[in-house]
């Protein structure tokens, strides 16, 4: 039983497809793997009966050859996405009870494909984290170790469970979503593959919101090719998302082996950080060295506001995340705490519903929106907002079709080792990947190497917008290139 | 720009958090640090910017203005945490 859950997405989909597999053996494997695996907590809520009767409606469409493009695939969903009849929480305290009597429509494209959904993943209360600390439901435990070691490590963070599920083999990919990097860095820490597609290319519509303007849906899978498959499911337009693009979604595994040769790969020479360590300048090297031997032409190119994306996001999603934060009132869903007035019903249903990270970065918002300093942060950071694009505008004006950078600053980090004085220190996990979200432009993390203790390390490859096709070619040259990379069980 | 104790409180009051006296001061370090790290943002040149308002270029969509879903009071209810007949109970509110 366990060999199925070595499988790809899309070994297990070629073999249920020739009939040599039924999706409720798969899907009774991973079940089965995601019990052994409770130590990492990775799941907040278990959905075994689910994925049965789903496994099994799914081979019964196999059996009379009408199955769709995912039939059978046993997946994990992000505890961000609502899922109808099935609790879903954000992973905070405020929506610990919630369940939704509506499907998102990310969701609701995967099972209209044919995927079994395994259960909910745990991520950083209401996506806000670098970490997978934040939860109401504890951290999530790394699959990875250093060398040796037992320190338990961070998966990275907000969708660290889906990562982890991914990176344990407990589910053949996952839904995850990424504001500032929350896809990518947890795909860099676990040695998978994340990528967050372009802004407006998958509904927004029935996901917990964090900050509209950056929050967007990506898979996390063991490889390039099975990222593809997912987003080629996930994505497409929507009439409930008036940001969701009415562009048709192509045929995205198509990309993968397509030739490389003669695109030009910008490197941006601000992601060079001071500090950075040897390690990840020595991946990244390799990445370029990988790509030029494909055919890519590398350029030199330059990003100059690079610096002011971190501390300009900062104003940015807490603003807008103090805004969609402000429907948690106890009175329509959720929890609720008795007051002495409805003020006091308020102030005291969102002091006990809300964690640390949570209420800062409301209160932060709730700041730099209100009267008299609205232009000196909120304005001025948007204004800021336009450069950080233009500088990506440019690049690509002059023949640029991706760049390649680090994912991350460092590898994996030991749970509790961050943050504990300084919320900054936290934040700059993302350094590398939150320009993307500010510019809303696709990118792919994909895994590239180890570091000395043996932890994965991943680059990051940044496309033109809606070109997320690329992003899959080049992915793939670097994983033929450095190979996958597998947790080794310990739980 | 720093925030001091009142600030913090007053923060608090227009986000609709209760803060106990004893976080107060905890708080506003955690603020003043994150507002430290952005003050970078003031080195910035953005005489004649736009600020964004769209990252990706669209015309904002429209529909006919007609019903698409509704006549359901009890999924819009069924996660309501006081209610009595399809109705949101509420601590009283005019006196």
């Amino acid at each position: 039983m366990t060999e199925l859950t070595t499988l790809t997405l899309a070994e297990a989909r070629d073999r249920l497809r020739k009939k040599e597999l039924s999706s409720a053996e798969l899907t009774a494997a991973h079940v089965s793997a995601i019990e052994k695996a409770r130590s990492l907590n990775a799941f907040v809520l278990e959905t075994p009966e689910q994925a049965t009767a789903m496994a099994e409606a799914s081979d019964a469409r196999l059996a009379k050859g009408e199955g769709g493009p995912l039939e059978g695939i046993p997946l994990a969903i992000k505890d961000l996405f609502c899922t109808k009849g099935v609790r879903t929480t954000a992973c905070s305290h405020i929506l610990d009870n919630f369940v939704p009597t509506y499907e998102s429509t990310v969701t609701s494209q995967l099972w209209r494909d044919g995927a079994v959904m395994l259960g909910k993943t745990n991520n950083d209360e209401f996506a806000m984290g670098s970490s997978n600390e934040t939860s109401y439901f504890g951290p999530v435990q790394s699959p990875w170790r250093r060398k040796g070691l037992n320190a338990p490590l961070v998966p990275g963070g907000s969708s660290g469970g889906s990562a982890a599920a991914v990176a344990a083999q407990l589910c053949l990919g996952a839904t995850a979503t990424d504001t500032g990097g929350s896809i990518r860095q947890p795909a860099a820490f676990t040695g998978t593959v994340g990528i967050k597609p372009t802004y407006g290319r998958c509904s927004r519509w029935g996901i917990v919101a964090f900050a509209s303007s950056l929050d967007q849906a990506g898979p996390m899978a063991k490889t390039v090719r099975d990222a593809a498959i997912m987003l080629r499911s996930m994505a497409g337009p929507d009439a409930k998302d008036t940001t969701c693009v009415d562009l048709p979604v192509p045929e995205y595994e198509a990309a993968i082996g397509r030739s490389v040769k003669g695109l030009r790969i910008g490197i941006p020479k601000e992601y060079r950080l001071d500090g950075m360590p040897a390690e990840i300048e020595k991946i990244w090297q390799q990445g370029r060295e990988w790509l030029k031997a494909a055919g890519a032409e590398l350029v030199d190119v330059s990003l100059p506001h690079t610096k002011y994306a971190l501390p300009a996001y900062y104003i940015v999603a807490p603003a807008e995340a103090s805004s969609n934060l402000a429907r948690y009132d106890g009175v329509r869903y959720g929890l609720r705490v008795d007051g002495k007035d409805i003020t006091g019903m308020y102030e005291a249903t969102r002091a006990a519903g809300f964690g640390g990270e949570v209420r800062r970065r409301v209160m932060i918002g709730t700041y730099v929106l209100s009267a008299g300093y609205y232009d000196a942060y909120y304005l001025r950071a948007q204004k800021v907002r336009t450069l950080i694009k233009r500088d990506f505008e440019q690049c690509f004006a002059q023949g640029v079709h991706a760049m390649l950078t680090p994912a991350t600053p460092s590898a994996s980090f030991g749970i509790g080792e961050k943050g504990g004085a300084d919320p900054v220190e936290m934040y700059l996990n993302d350094v590398f990947t939150v320009t993307v979200n500010m510019a809303g432009l696709p990118g792919i993390a994909v895994p590239a190497g180890s570091d000395a203790q043996g932890l994965p390390l991943g680059l990051q490859l940044i496309g033109r917008p809606f070109d997320e096709e690329t992003l899959f070619a080049l992915g793939e040259v670097i994983e033929q290139a450095a190979g996958r990379f597998v947790a080794q069980p310990w739980w | 720009m720093s925030v001091d104790a009142s600030t913090v409180r007053r923060i608090a009051r227009l986000a609709r958090i209760a803060v106990a006296e004893d976080e107060v001061d905890h708080l506003r370090g955690e603020l003043n640090a994150i507002l430290a790290f952005v003050e970078q943002l003031g080195e910035v040149n953005v005489e004649g910017v736009e600020p964004m308002t769209s990252v990706t270029p669209m015309a904002m969509k429209t529909r006919k203005d007609v019903v698409t879903d509704g006549g359901d009071p009890e999924a819009v209810m069924a996660n309501a945490p006081k209610s009595e007949d399809d109705f949101y109970l509420v601590p009283k509110v005019i006196e």
